[in-house]
């Protein structure tokens, strides 16, 4: 079944979209370079560069092999009689593919990006002791193997695509900014490496209580939110049209949600913090912005501006709250806030599509023109997504990083930790010309 | 307890796919997808717990 071909205006739009990406990655990167310390700055832009060039490069060389579009080749097994397509049958290195504005060209120029986007989101929970080169090679992992085989599944046609055309579950798991695929995958690896990695040095006492250790830039959080919204806009529409065959009119609808879920997010964030410490939380309302972004993906061509305005303020909420249980309860450092912010943000968005979305009656996310489709059992559809997040993409991220770990450490040692990123790895800080405080959060 | 936390989450997976793959349609197969998800669920809190038992027994 070929793929689906898209007009020519469609195609350029679809350029133009796929083009703000990169805005994302690059707000993200300034969002978890903000939120560490001075003395790993440089190491943190770095490795987020590291990042973009070791995941684009592998997935380049094997990822979209694996992960396939709709309508290409695929492995398939049958089930009861019916097939579930479980992995892409592409070439590597995007071998006899035609480049050349078709769909499934769009798409690889979308997931490069996006799989970027995915692996840079572990590098929030291993801000300030998390070595270089273990980044890269667990970027590799990520964008080679765990990313593009559940993107598949998703986007690829896979068996989570076929639940509504299989077993009459809705149109299948709908998810058509990547909530799941890469904020929740993103997420549960940062949970993942955040465990391996340990807490920072004098992050907690050793009664178990937390010690602050704030951010050292708030103006790059900031900058680093607006460019996350102007990325999500892109990623958001162009993944509607390429991946749930959403029209191109529908692009302002997409904008108006994505917006509106961000900014109920962020707002719900800074009026809970304000109740919570009498003052709003700059740190926070970034993760909550953030957040809103997150839980609108999946649903943002299917809901009206209403509903995102209300997955937004959830979402924002229970950003804000789950990164003080992570901190307080479970005893889990992350800096950057990124298990709350894209792993729990984004399931409440996976779950938000089945409790709110009125999708239209063909969602082209399987091969050919599906027959008309109700939403009946679309909720399930989500709950069986999200199952499989959690039961086989989580001990699946986290056992590859496991086993990473006893070949190349994740951890920095204490004394490069002690130094900072910067000196310890780089041998030069991000900011040569100015004298820092004395090391009052870290223990001798 | 770490690893016990793993096998049940994968365990909750199986029950999800087995449940599409036996069932197919229906109240049933809404049942079982649910208890594989709460099953995950069981796993996951038992992972958080192994992990909390560690840091405890790190001392900090």
């Amino acid at each position: 079944m070929p793929a689906p071909a898209l007009p020519e205006t469609t195609s350029i739009l679809c350029v133009f979209l796929i083009l703000l990406v990169p805005l994302a990655v690059a707000g993200l990167a300034l969002i978890n370079t903000g939120l560490g310390r001075s003395h790993g700055a440089a190491h943190m832009m770095l490795a987020s560069l590291c990042v973009f060039a070791v995941a684009g490069g592998v997935y380049f060389l094997c990822g979209f092999a694996w992960q396939g579009y709709i309508g290409m080749p695929a492995h398939s097994v049958a089930v009861s009689g019916k097939p579930w397509n479980w992995i892409g049958a592409q070439p590597f290195l995007l071998l006899h593919l035609e480049l050349n504005g078709s769909a499934s060209s769009l798409a690889v120029m979308l997931q490069i990006f996006s799989v970027a986007l995915a692996a840079l989101i572990p590098l929030g929970a291993g801000i300030d002791r998390w070595r270089l080169a273990a980044i890269c090679s667990s970027t590799a992992l990520l964008a080679g193997w765990t990313y593009p085989v559940f993107a598949h599944w998703v986007w690829g046609g896979g068996w989570l695509a076929q639940l509504g055309v299989n077993y009459g579950l809705g149109h299948g798991f709908v998810d058509a900014g990547g909530a799941s695929s890469i904020q929740v995958l993103g997420g549960l690896t940062a949970l993942a490496i955040a465990w391996i990695l340990g807490p920072r040095r004098g992050k907690y006492s050793t009664e178990g209580m937390p010690n602050a250790i704030p951010g050292h830039n708030a103006v790059l959080v900031m900058l680093g939110c607006l460019l996350v919204l102007m990325g999500w806009l892109g990623l958001n529409s162009a993944g509607a049209i390429l991946f749930t065959g959403s029209q191109p009119g529908q692009t302002v609808l997409i904008a108006i949600n994505t917006t509106l879920a961000a900014a109920s997010a962020g707002m719900a964030a800074a009026l809970i913090t304000r109740l919570q410490f009498g003052r709003p939380d700059v740190s926070l309302t970034a993760n909550g912005w953030v957040s809103g972004l997150v839980a609108s993906s999946a649903a943002c061509a299917f809901i009206a501006p209403v509903e995102a305005v209300l997955i937004g303020i959830v979402g924002g909420a229970l950003t804000t709250l789950s990164v003080e249980w992570f901190e307080l309860r479970l005893g889990v450092d992350d800096p950057g806030g990124a298990i709350s912010v894209h792993a729990v943000s984004g399931l409440w968005g996976l779950l938000a599509v089945g409790l709110f979305a009125d999708l239209p009656t063909r969602v082209l996310n399987v091969a050919g023109a599906p027959a008309e489709r109700g939403n009946a059992g679309q909720w399930l559809a989500q709950v069986v997504g999200i199952a499989t997040l959690l039961g086989f993409v989580f001990p699946l991220t986290y056992g590859l990083n496991l086993a990473l770990n006893l070949v190349c450490p994740h951890r920095v040692v204490a004394e490069g930790e002690r130094q900072g990123l910067d000196l310890y790895e780089l041998g030069a800080g991000a900011y040569p010309e100015f004298v820092t405080h004395t090391e009052e959060f870290t223990q001798r | 307890m770490k690893l016990v936390g793993f096998f049940l989450l994968l365990a909750g997976w199986a029950i999800v796919l087995a449940a599409l793959g036996v069932i197919g349609s229906g109240v049933p197969l809404t049942a079982f997808v649910l208890s594989g998800t709460g099953v995950e669920i069981l796993g996951l809190a038992l992972v958080i717990r192994s992990h909390l038992v560690r840091r405890h027994e790190d001392g900090a």
